[in-house]
């Protein structure tokens, strides 16, 4: 067994706590939000210029002047502000936001980060992303832990571009969780039923796992 | 109000008389579809003023399962009358990726914060700053390093152009503009950062309806303004359904 989309979101929540300002990425990181406990008061930021994020809206009430990062329509909060993209970055690069959680290409062993293009192939741009992962104080990503075709996305060094250096706190996937220590990825947790041996066949990274050094 | 200093004008086409000329660089305020002065787009386009340099966070978009349609300044990459670029975002418009990758286009790709930024410096007369987004990629060879308290930055520099198209939700005749919700964005920072400074606004409001302690754009920064309603599209339609009860 490995996590699903909605199973990976649900483990991110654990790193959001009551009070944080958090930024989600597109794609799996929106999912997130979905997993918050009632009780904690979470501020969700989105880099268009809004805090307090709301969930998407009912159908008699999509506003086509209310969208997240990702242009999907969404809804506001009492507690929402609206503001420009240089005041909304400007909270990014002071270090205002607690927790970016984005999705990813590859992420080598010393927490670079390579998830904006494909030399040649593909160019989705930057947007947020460069900023996010140099202004956020803990950058968590989620991603499945291979590619389409089987490669591994857990790579000694990043092949693609970069995002960032030695940015990744944390990685999210569906075999489990790892973080970014001194000589590379340091087995937290595995996904129920995921053993050992098949994370090590699927990552090419150097992975560390207690008892290791 | 003295007629010689007044900046409303009654339409699209009045607004923009003798401001366009081919060769220029044009900011134009929105994220995605969001908040875009579309029917300043659509004369341009009318006009087809050429060779441009377009500053714009994603440089309009494409629908998703509509690969022939497209809105904002796609269509001016569209017809081709785009020299250069410079963007936060390409994804979700295919015909500017693939002018990129058959290097039919010049794109100076920014990361969103620092385009946001070099906008907001441009309007403050700061000619450049230091920011750590973008070390150590691609974004920061050939640029100035400078280490502060040990860590790295770069020097990004600022930007101004030769007109910026604003859309505003509500604004007076003096310019005082507000604008709604997240369509607020880049408008701003680009209405402070044009040489010449458009404002579409949904409706012009008499003096004194717009609460002075809530104007997001002081009429300062804006030379006209009309008023004007092009059809608001969305691109990502997401909705949750009501419980049952």
């Amino acid at each position: 067994m490995t996590w699903d989309r909605n199973q990976m979101a649900a483990r991110a929540a654990n790193e959001i706590r009551d009070g944080y300002y958090v930024n989600l990425g597109i794609g799996i990181p929106t999912l997130v939000a979905n997993h918050i406990p009632e009780n904690m008061h979470v501020t969700f930021h989105s880099e268009n210029g809004m805090l307090g994020v709301g969930p998407f809206p009912f159908e008699d009430e999509v506003d086509p002047d209310l969208v997240n990062a990702g242009k999907e329509t969404i809804s506001e909060l009492p507690t929402s502000s609206y503001f420009s993209s240089a005041e909304s970055f400007g909270m990014i690069r002071g270090g205002h936001i607690q927790v970016s959680i984005l999705g990813a290409m590859e992420v080598a062993e010393n927490g670079d980060l390579a998830n904006w293009m494909i030399p040649g192939k593909m160019v989705k741009g930057i947007g947020g992303a460069m900023d996010l992962v140099a202004g956020t104080k803990r950058v968590v990503i989620i991603m499945d832990h291979n590619t389409r075709t089987g490669g591994p996305k857990l790579v000694h060094k990043c092949t693609l571009p970069l995002t960032g250096q030695q940015v990744v706190d944390r990685v999210i996937t569906n075999l489990g969780v790892f973080d970014i220590v001194e000589h590379g990825f340091a087995l937290v947790e595995l996904a129920p039923g995921v053993k050992v041996e098949e994370v090590r066949k699927r990552t090419e990274a150097n992975l560390i796992f207690d008892g290791d050094n | 109000m003295n007629k010689k200093f007044k900046k409303t004008y009654p339409d699209v086409v009045s607004a923009l008389d003798g401001l366009l000329f081919d060769g220029m660089s044009i900011m134009s305020g929105g994220f995605g579809a969001c908040g875009i002065a579309d029917l300043c787009i659509q004369e341009i386009r009318r006009l087809q003023i050429k060779d441009l340099t377009l500053i714009s966070n994603n440089c309009g978009g494409q629908f998703p399962n509509r690969p022939d349609e497209g809105f904002g300044l796609w269509t001016l990459l569209k017809d081709r009358l785009v020299r250069r670029a410079i963007s936060s975002y390409i994804g979700t418009n295919k015909t500017f990726e693939q002018q990129y990758l058959n290097k039919e286009i010049e794109l100076e790709l920014t990361p969103q914060g620092t385009l946001a930024e070099r906008i907001r410096a441009g309007g403050a007369g700061i000619p450049g700053f230091y920011t750590k987004t973008g070390v150590g990629t691609i974004i920061a060879e050939g640029k100035e390093h400078k280490e502060f308290n040990g860590e790295t930055y770069i020097l990004e520099t600022a930007l101004t152009a030769d007109l910026s198209i604003v859309k505003a939700w509500k604004g007076t005749a003096e310019g005082n503009l507000i604008y709604r919700k997240t369509a607020r964005n880049f408008n701003p920072i680009m209405a402070a950062a044009g040489r010449v400074t458009i404002a579409e606004v949904e409706e012009i409001v008499e003096p004194g309806e717009l609460n002075p302690d809530c104007i997001h754009t002081p009429g300062i920064y804006v030379q006209r303004l009309f008023e004007g309603r092009a059809e608001k599209i969305i691109e990502q339609r997401t909705v949750r359904e009501r419980a049952a009860i």
